[in-house]
């Protein structure tokens, strides 16, 4: 990822319009974002472009991920 | 240099929930108007509100703007302006059925109308018993109100400016705002937008604390430009805290914990509710809760390594009802503290949630300052809404929903009062030569500078500052050493080095302007909370008790009165508050009690 996308997905990563999510971001993107593949680092910038509260219903498991294309980069960030 | 100028006939700085709706007023008035955001408008920081918007429409049972009025004055702890209260209480039905008709999906009652709850504070017949005055959209208020607006702006061609920073306030020689500067993050570019009314809505500054409920964002930037343009900032003592955040994370834990039965414990384990509250014990008032930990906490007796955070212990509880009657606290445990509630107990501590204070605005949302013996002399050009203003209608205390109300109120409000000033023919004043200097001057040193500060130490020394210092419950002693060290955090704060020189997306340096903004609101807090040596709503000191001569530690003889801090030479000055209303008659002092 070139260097000015990935300080846009991290501006959009720690300026959140929810708490949560700014802690629990930040944290993926310091500890776990490296270790996703091209493909899946592709699917975090789209999730990093949901609205607050869906994004943070998966992320919290409150309500389950069931699209199999994001369920794998949600259960990393959750694990993170 | 030179420096590409926008012009407008209005630049909006935040486009949160106060800033879309002074917009909507302005653009729907045909006036050419943008609005800067450092984030998409919908992912402002309004989106986290969830309790409502209070409003007497009366559709559950009789109320009236005149109690609501009256609840607000009391919950200020009389330091609110009455004037600015009638006007807010007086618009709120008409704002929240604007909102209706911006297509806000407010909750409904089986016979369409919108469904109002309870809320804290809000009573029928001046004080007499909870009343139904909460409009909300399930959990989600500022969210549905900020998406309704949006649309709106759109389809009255507001322009936005996304991902744009605003960097300084322009005044002329005479004191006139002429616009803001403001730095593209994808490019750095720096532009001046140049406009005959400049509105600010950016929010609140809760990040100056360690422990904060307030995202990321809220780093005061409204405050910071207006204190170095030399305009002073309001009643800034006062901050609503809420006794049971996540310690090192903010994140709340609803007070439910404790009434399902969770258990307050210092270092020693010790129950040390049963010594400061020997009846109700956990179930103590908010306030009492909070300064309870916080003394334990001053006292030594706190826990972890910097023991700086008390226990809040559920392991008694059966794990199936905290499941079924708390849920998302074990969640909460898990991914904010690594803590796993069902066995081990939950680090907490009392964690900021809400500005009282701002930018000193008159209800009409024009911004004023002394001047010449006018202690509310308007500066012309200006407007604040929203958080970062101070009009004054939460005083001392805010109750819960009239947040939501104040930003549409007074962002309608200054809207308004924008077009009525622009619709009498003032054109654009000329631009001073060096309009863009200083925000240029800034953002050279911050790149350029060697062997300056670390942007996240000095940010983490002031907020441990702040929390120390000027928490929940105060101290005398603690005050005045916090600040002597608030100041030598702004000497690091003056001298911030980053390591990226990058132009386009340099989060780095961003967040290195954030940091001087967040500092002027840091010290305009700590100085005013240490002169104001009384209590008052939030502001709560260990040396001003409770006694006969002073219930509650208040002492309306000689503090009556609002708190202006003057950014230019850190000195305080007093202005009265209104406690004259528009039409009725005034609620007249007496005890806070509930």
């Amino acid at each position: 990822m070139e260097r000015a996308d990935y300080e846009r997905l991290r501006w959009r990563c720690i300026r959140r319009a929810l708490l949560e999510l700014d802690i629990t971001l930040t944290r993926f993107l310091d500890d776990g974002f490296d270790k996703l593949t091209e493909d899946e680092k592709k699917v975090f910038v789209e999730l990093a472009d949901m609205e607050d509260h869906e994004l943070w219903y998966w992320l919290s498991g409150k309500t389950e991920c069931d699209d199999p294309r994001f369920a794998p980069v949600v259960a990393a960030i959750r694990k993170s | 240099m030179s420096i590409p100028v926008l012009k407008f006939d209005a630049v909006i700085v935040g486009a949160g929930g106060a800033g879309l709706r002074s917009a909507i007023q302005l653009s729907e008035a045909g006036l050419k108007t943008a609005v800067l955001s450092k984030v998409f408008p919908t992912r402002s920081h309004t989106v986290a509100a969830q309790g409502g918007v209070a409003a007497s429409l009366g559709n559950s049972e009789e109320d009236h703007w005149t109690w609501h009025m009256y609840d607000t004055v009391k919950g200020s702890d009389w330091l609110g302006d009455q004037d600015a209260i009638e006007f807010m209480c007086k618009k709120a039905n008409e704002v929240v059925v604007e909102l209706e008709h911006y297509g806000m999906p407010f909750d409904r009652t089986d016979n369409g109308k919108i469904y109002q709850r309870p809320f804290g504070g809000h009573m029928s017949n001046f004080g007499e018993k909870p009343v139904r005055r909460s409009c909300a959209a399930a959990d989600r208020t500022g969210h549905a109100m900020l998406h309704a607006m949006y649309q709106r702006n759109v389809k009255a061609n507001t322009q936005f400016f996304v991902e744009w920073m605003a960097l300084d306030l322009i005044r002329d020689e005479e004191g006139h705002v002429l616009g803001v500067t403001a730095m593209e993050m994808e490019t750095g570019q720096v532009v001046i937008f140049h406009a005959r009314a400049t509105i600010f809505a950016t929010g609140g500054a809760g990040r100056i604390f360690y422990s904060s409920t307030n995202a990321f964002i809220n780093t005061g930037d409204g405050l910071g430009m207006a204190a170095r343009a030399g305009i002073p900032l309001e009643d800034m003592e006062f901050w609503q805290f809420h006794p049971t955040g996540v310690a090192g994370a903010g994140v709340l834990i609803t007070e439910g914990v404790r009434g399902e039965g969770g258990i307050l414990r210092n270092s020693s384990k010790e129950r040390f509710m049963e010594r400061y509250a020997p009846n109700a014990k956990d179930l103590a008032s908010r306030d009492v809760v909070s300064r309870a930990m916080a003394t334990e906490i001053k006292e030594g007796r706190g826990c972890g390594v910097n023991k700086d955070y008390v226990l809040l212990d559920i392991t008694h509880l059966d794990p199936a009802t905290i499941m079924k009657r708390l849920p998302g606290i074990h969640e909460i445990g898990l991914q904010f503290a690594g803590v796993d509630c069902l066995k081990e107990p939950l680090p907490v501590v009392p964690t900021c949630h809400y500005q009282m204070g701002g930018i000193p605005t008159h209800y009409s949302g024009r911004v004023v300052m002394p001047q010449g013996g006018d202690m509310n002399a308007v500066v012309p050009g200006f407007y604040a809404g929203g958080e970062c203003a101070c009009a004054s209608v939460h005083g001392a205390n805010r109750l819960g929903t009239n947040s939501l109300l104040d930003l549409l109120v007074f962002g309608k409000s200054a809207g308004d009062s924008a077009v009525e000033d622009l619709k009498a023919g003032k054109a654009h004043r000329d631009l001073p030569k060096d309009a863009a200097d200083k925000s240029l001057a800034r953002i050279a040193a911050i790149d350029n500078r060697k062997g300056g500060a670390n942007v996240h130490e000095t940010r983490l020394a002031m907020q441990r500052t702040m929390q120390d210092h000027a928490g929940v419950f105060r101290f005398g002693d603690m005050l005045k050493q916090g600040v002597e060290k608030i100041l030598e955090v702004e000497k690091a704060a003056r001298q911030l080095e980053i390591k990226d020189k990058s132009q386009a997306w340099n989060t780095a340096r961003t967040e290195a302007l954030e940091m001087e903004n967040l500092i002027e609101v840091a010290k305009a807090t700590m100085i005013s909370a240490e002169a104001r040596k009384e209590s008052r709503g939030a502001h709560v000191r260990d040396d001003a008790p409770d006694t006969a001569e002073f219930p509650n530690g208040r002492n309306d003889k000689e503090w009556l009165k609002h708190t202006l801090f003057s950014p230019v030479d850190n000195s305080i000055t007093y202005k009265p508050v209104n406690m004259q209303p528009l039409t009725v008659e005034p609620v007249a002092l007496k005890t806070r009690s509930y």
